[in-house]
């Protein structure tokens, strides 16, 4: 098998396990960590073609998307953090009221 | 099969494998360790497709950074302290369905895009040079935004996580 032919297959694999990741899990957590999953398949891929056309643009898209991937993990961490705090849990099926209980 | 492919299978295999750890276990903790694994390996395969700088960015950032963060999250949020965290899955099949259409559909896209062939040859040696000198200049706006974002981002999720408050209620 050809080098990008593999590597696009681990990148579609990536990206879909990152989706059952996402789409099936319960803890908030690993939502997170199925969403830096998908980040990092879509990073493959543009590695992968900016070698293809030996161009250095695919390595700065990819630098950019780890750079926002970083904030949004620190965001998420911090936003389950605080819900934890407030809910008691980090299962956002348990999490049903959004105003502040009397 | 020379030894850069065999290097090659080796960090796709491992990323594969830890994928599906991922996707099978039950403990969370588990879970972050095989992403962290995952990570590394993506990080080996940026290695060897000459893109030097992402692969140690990759590395610093995600083993460096991310690991520590999710780590810390995972340990905060433990209801019960010395317990391990576990997780439970939902909507299995559906999930399954989506993420299968998913995968098949960009295997035929794949299949059926006729990409061009570019009839030069990859460049010998490093890109850390033309990196730099491209980010100080073509890609200077973005760079500067991208400093800003994470900025806000810091001061944003350090002030949402403390346990400070304003008013003494609660």
């Amino acid at each position: 098998m050809r080098e990008p032919t593999l590597l696009f297959f681990l990148s579609a694999f990536l990206f879909s396990a990152g989706m059952l990741i996402v789409f099936t899990k319960k803890n908030a957590i690993m939502v997170l960590l199925g969403i830096e999953l998908m980040l990092n398949a879509a990073n493959l891929n543009l590695v992968v073609f900016s070698r293809q056309n030996i161009l250095l643009e695919g390595q700065f898209f990819a630098l950019f998307v780890i750079l926002v991937a970083v904030c949004e993990a620190a965001v998420g961490i911090a936003i389950i953090l605080k819900a934890y705090h407030y809910y008691h849990t980090s299962v956002p099926d348990q999490i049903s009221d959004i105003k502040e209980k009397n | 099969m020379n030894p850069a492919m065999l290097t090659l299978y080796v960090f796709v295999a491992a990323a594969v494998v830890a994928v599906l750890v991922m996707v099978f276990t039950r403990t969370v903790l588990f879970a972050a360790l095989s992403l962290i694994v995952c990570l590394i390996s993506v990080a080996g395969i940026y290695a060897l497709l000459s893109a030097e700088f992402l692969a140690i960015t990759q590395l610093i950032i995600y083993a460096g950074g991310v690991l520590v963060l999710i780590l810390f999250g995972i340990m905060l949020t433990n209801r019960i302290a010395g317990k391990t965290q576990r997780t439970e899955s939902h909507h299995i099949v559906p999930g399954l369905v989506i993420s299968m259409a998913m995968f098949i559909t960009l295997i035929v896209a794949f299949d059926k895009t006729s990409f061009i062939q570019p009839d030069r040859v990859p460049m010998p040696g490093n890109h850390i040079n033309a990196i730099g000198v491209e980010l100080m200049s073509t890609y200077a706006a973005p760079f500067e935004i991208g400093g800003l974002l994470l900025l806000v981002c810091l001061i944003g999720a350090s002030l949402m996580a403390s346990s400070f408050k304003k008013n003494d209620h609660a």
